[in-house]
């Protein structure tokens, strides 16, 4: 079939890529036949959870890999054929901004300059717009790898646009950016498409995002599930989207944990003090929920519910509803739950429940920071930052990345020594505390701390070895983790060749054996789709439940709805703090009603007078 | 649209090595590899390296106690080579070996003086043979040292010389202590071997970590331009050390140059793009810098440390050794840098040598321009 002479910039079709597994491991089906047109002028948004193939669909378009099969065609260009034919005309970012760290701002231009042929006269018209547009006017002296990351993907921006091209291409531009930035990011993208008829085509795995762009495709394992408006997707979940107001009392998290078990619930989250429901089947005419079976370990729909109302569907609903449609046959290993079907809630299992949970008042600190800074040379990291955590709560620590969440948590565990301030987890600091007060914590790291070329039971001896579990508690504990995490049909397996979902729970599970009261969790769901992380949730309100504090860091804003308390960090200090509820009222404003945790993380972040000086990082 | 890409070749080649220029100067280790290491490893070779030893303790066992005995105690005591110690039992002075306190025996046994006026007296020397070549060195100095003797003992007492035809050579491995005029300029190949092979490796390795080739490969540089801009300043930088190198050598250890310092810089400048080409070649399979740096240490730096006759001999290796030399670039250079220092512009040897560089460095640069493609796998 030849192409036709279509006003598309972008056309594939049928386009199959997969890689080669390393040592033993099965090859992996990246692209599945996809076809994509992005017609000129538009705003093309791939979204998909981590491992969709958004970036090997990127790269073959930009001839950076070449398809095992199928048509590529870009400007007109067979890209197969001659895979930088269309260079010169397309700029591209790839995911990690690909600048020179070691160059400055004004020197990383110039070389993107000069590679894409641009005069010295163009030069001279380009810079000033650049620099206005991304305000990197201040910095044009300073090196890029000492600016910020919502500065780094500016200049990755600016690079991309010392030409002008006729297609840009952005690799996942806003991963482990502020909000405020990635705002920022997007209304210049907007304000380019519409002045400059330019074409974009960007990947996110924000689904938020997905509904500032005019078309949108939404990718899963290495397939194309729906493509088209933002509303159209999110139709899929029209008439099945309600918000259901808790009684007084009762947390969100823990009715949405148990809602997410039943067979008719597509999707449930806390979402403004209220917890956000997709169903399966949509309402009736009178936007009453559909009936809700009475299944085992389901209390949702008692007294705990006292309101639904049916709301607006956002793209976020309408995405989860295809995605459990296409999970619908696992694709997940033989035996296991696929990704995000429902495991056994209970966190504990066999063991016997803890005795110190009745005997603890719940109000006693457990965890207690005062003054906490850590320097790393002339760079604050953590910046006196202040916070008490209570037993049995859930503490989120939310902040872009650089933010200082994961060297506050390494204090906290003791693998890193303070510069100055006060420390206290379970009384100690852990620090200085003998190994059994080691033992009340677990630690799961955002890198999983587990031995590739050992085998999951391997792993799970080691740990439990590791923490002086002996006997039967020992046996009793082995048993719990593999039935808890669905282990059974892996325990021979060498680690590394797991997929990454079940390395995440071995992670997790290696930290428990021990029973901490206290778990320690870095960045558990980035880079996790959205349904292994609901799943997640699920595991960690159950855990509260039964006493076990959990301090936890993300910088999915969304999140924050799970937590009884939180503290939003930036730039190494703590800008806000208090319930979800608390601080999402900080965002609220006359045009605003109700606020999201973003627009709240958006006002906080605004309103900080140090923020232009901190803009740029250290 | 190509024609306009071709035309400003150039300035995208000037562009790139600019680039990498900057980088290159901003990187401490760049610096310390350039500059740093080739005054270390000179000094190091050049003062620590000495294949000399001094003070060597031994125990001189004297069963026999005649003048002549302690007339040959005293030759040792008095040399510079050895702090000999006076025993009266042998197996006092085993004990002593085998704790390590001394380095060899030298026994003179009862008959020593009775021998020796007969003219066939006979030593014991026992070594400590952990590090064969001390020893080996340690007895030869001992040859030396009892040669001396006899000789002055032979003027003295009027004698005629005493079987000369078994001294003769153990005076000629004395010429050790120039071993600095080979060590010194063999230096050279260590230095220029780690610049161009080990940082280029490690510069490319580093923009495949860092998700710069993927910016870079989506513009229109050429693969040809990406490689001539690793080239150039790395070998501004090789050149330099091979300055330093040269300098400290004529400087510091008065190595003697006999051939032409023209000649010189050209052979190395010849080597220096063999050795980028390695790096380079190495960089286009290594993508990361763990495994670059393992790559091109493994498969550049210690042969050419180990199996280019820079520190051990190639004639007194298994013929199946001496034949994987020949495919090691760092053979060649070595064999140039000997006879241009030691020796002076022998043509006989400098032609064919440098033509076998010239033809690696043809070959492996010529590779590597032709696996550098702007794919990412």
């Amino acid at each position: 079939m030849d192409i036709p002479a279509s006003p598309s910039v972008v056309l594939c079709r049928a386009v199959c890529k997969s890689f080669r597994g390393k040592g033993h491991a099965a090859a992996t089906q990246a692209l599945d036949g996809v076809a994509l047109t992005v017609p000129t002028g538009a705003m093309v948004a791939l979204v998909g959870p981590d491992g969709a193939g958004k970036t090997t669909l990127i790269r073959l378009i930009m001839g950076l890999m070449p398809p095992d099969s199928g048509a590529i065609t870009v400007l007109g260009h067979n890209i197969v054929q001659s895979p930088h034919a269309a260079e010169s005309s397309v700029s591209y970012m790839p995911q990690k901004f690909g600048l020179y760290e070691d160059l400055t701002v004004q020197e990383n231009l110039d070389l993107y300059a000069d590679l894409h042929n641009v005069s010295t006269r163009e030069r001279r018209e380009r810079y000033p717009i650049l620099f206005s547009m991304t305000n990197l006017g201040r910095f044009s002296d300073r090196l890029a790898g000492r600016l910020s990351g919502g500065m780094k993907q500016k200049l990755g921006l600016a690079c991309a646009l010392v030409q002008s091209p006729r297609l840009l291409v952005l690799d996942e531009p806003t991963v482990g950016v502020d909000p405020v930035s990635r705002r920022e990011l997007w209304s210049i993208l907007l304000d380019l498409v519409k002045q400059q008829s330019l074409t974009v085509l960007v990947s996110t795995p924000y689904l938020e995002e997905a509904e500032l762009c005019g078309h949108t495709v939404v990718m899963f394992q290495g397939r194309i599930l729906a493509e088209g408006a933002p509303q159209a997707v999110a139709d899929y979940a029209r008439q099945r989207t309600f918000h259901l107001a808790t009684r007084p009392g009762v947390q969100p998290r823990r009715v949405a944990a148990a809602w997410l078990t039943n067979s008719a619930v597509v999707d449930a989250v806390p979402e403004g003090g209220q917890v956000r429901v997709v169903f399966k089947t949509p309402a009736g005419a009178t936007a009453t929920p559909p009936s809700v079976p009475d299944e085992p370990g389901f209390r949702g729909a008692g007294p705990d519910v006292t309101v639904f109302k049916e709301v607006q569907p956002h793209f976020a609903d309408g995405f989860m509803v295809l995605l459990r449609q296409a999970m619908a046959p696992p694709r997940d290993l033989p035996a296991s739950p696929g990704g995000g079907a429902p495991l056994p809630v209970s966190a504990r299992g066999a063991a016997p429940p803890p005795p110190q949970t009745a005997a603890m008042p719940s109000a006693e600190p457990v965890v207690e920071v005062r003054d906490l800074v850590r320097r790393f040379g002339n760079f604050v990291a953590v910046d006196q930052v202040n916070f008490q955590i209570s037993r049995g709560e859930i503490f989120g620590l939310l902040g872009p990345n650089g933010a200082g969440k994961s060297t506050t948590f390494r204090m906290l565990c003791g693998l890193l020594p303070l510069t100055s301030g006060t420390l206290r987890v379970a009384g100690h600091d852990l620090r200085h505390a003998r190994a059994s007060a080691r033992q009340t914590v677990g630690y799961v790291a955002q890198k999983f701390s587990l031995y590739s070329h050992l085998s999951v039971r391997d792993n799970l001896e080691f740990f439990a070895s590791a923490y002086g579990l002996r006997g039967r508690r020992r046996r009793q504990r082995l048993a719990w983790a593999v039935a808890e995490f669905g282990f059974s049909t892996l325990l021979a397996s060498a680690t590394g060749r797991i997929p990454d979902g079940f390395k995440r729970r071995l992670a997790m599970a290696c930290a428990l054996l021990h029973e901490p009261r206290i778990l320690f969790l870095d960045e558990p769901t980035s880079g996790v789709d959205p349904l292994a992380r609901r799943e997640f949730w699920k595991r960690i309100t159950a855990m509260a439940d039964e006493g076990v504090t959990v301090v936890v860091t993300t910088h999915f804003m969304e999140e924050a709805e799970y937590c009884d308390r939180m503290v939003i960090m930036m730039n190494g200090r703590i800008l806000a703090q208090g319930t979800p509820a608390a601080i999402r009222q900080l965002g609220a404003t006359a045009a605003v009603t109700e606020p999201t945790m973003e627009d709240a993380f958006i006002h906080v972040v605004r309103r900080d007078p140090r923020r232009s000086s901190s803009q740029a990082g250290t | 649209m190509s024609a306009r890409a071709k035309l400003a070749k150039p300035r995208r080649i000037f562009a790139m090595s600019r680039k990498e220029a900057r980088q290159m100067l901003r990187d401490p280790s760049s610096i310390a590899l350039g500059i740093v290491l080739p005054l270390l490893l000179i000094l190091l070779f050049g003062y620590g390296l000495s294949l000399d030893a001094h003070h060597v303790p031994i125990a001189v066992v004297l069963e026999d106690h005649s003048p002549a005995a302690q007339s040959l105690f005293g030759a040792f005591a008095g040399s510079r080579y050895f702090r000999p110690r006076a025993l009266y039992s042998m197996a006092a002075a085993e004990k002593l070996l085998s704790a390590g306190r001394v380095d060899g025996i030298l026994r003179l046994r009862h008959e020593f003086s009775r021998e020796l006026a007969a003219g066939h007296a006979r030593l014991q020397y026992v070594t400590d043979s952990i590090d064969a070549n001390r020893a080996r060195l340690i007895q030869n100095y001992a040859r030396g040292v009892i040669a001396a003797w006899l000789a002055q003992r032979a003027l003295t007492h009027g004698w005629r010389e005493i079987s000369p035809v078994a001294l003769q050579p153990q005076i000629w491995f004395n010429r050790g202590l120039n071993s600095r005029y080979f060590l010194v300029p063999g230096l050279l190949v260590l230095i220029m071997t780690l610049i161009g092979a080990l940082m280029t490796a490690l510069v490319v390795a580093r923009e495949w970590e860092r998700g710069t080739f993927e910016a870079l490969f989506a513009t229109p540089v050429k693969p040809g331009e990406i490689v001539i801009s690793k080239i150039l300043p790395y070998f501004g930088l090789g050149m330099t050390g091979f300055a330093v190198t040269v300098a400290a050598a004529r400087l510091l250890f008065h190595v003697p140059l006999r051939g032409s310092l023209l000649v010189l810089i050209l052979v190395a400048a010849l080597y220096l793009l063999v050795a980028l080409g390695m790096g380079l070649f190495i960089s286009t399979r290594a993508k990361n810098q763990f495994i670059a740096s393992q790559a091109a240490l493994l498969l550049t730096f210690l042969p050419a440390m180990m199996l280019s006759g820079f520190i051990f001999d190639l004639r007194s290796m298994p013929p199946a050794v001496q034949a994987i030399t020949y495919v090691l670039p760092a053979r060649y250079f070595v064999a140039l840098l000997q006879t241009l220092f030691l020796a002076g512009d022998i043509w006989s040897v400098v032609v064919p040598n440098a033509a076998v560089l010239l033809v690696m460095a043809v070959l492996l640069l010529g590779m590597t321009r032709r696996l550098t493609v702007k794919r990412l796998v």
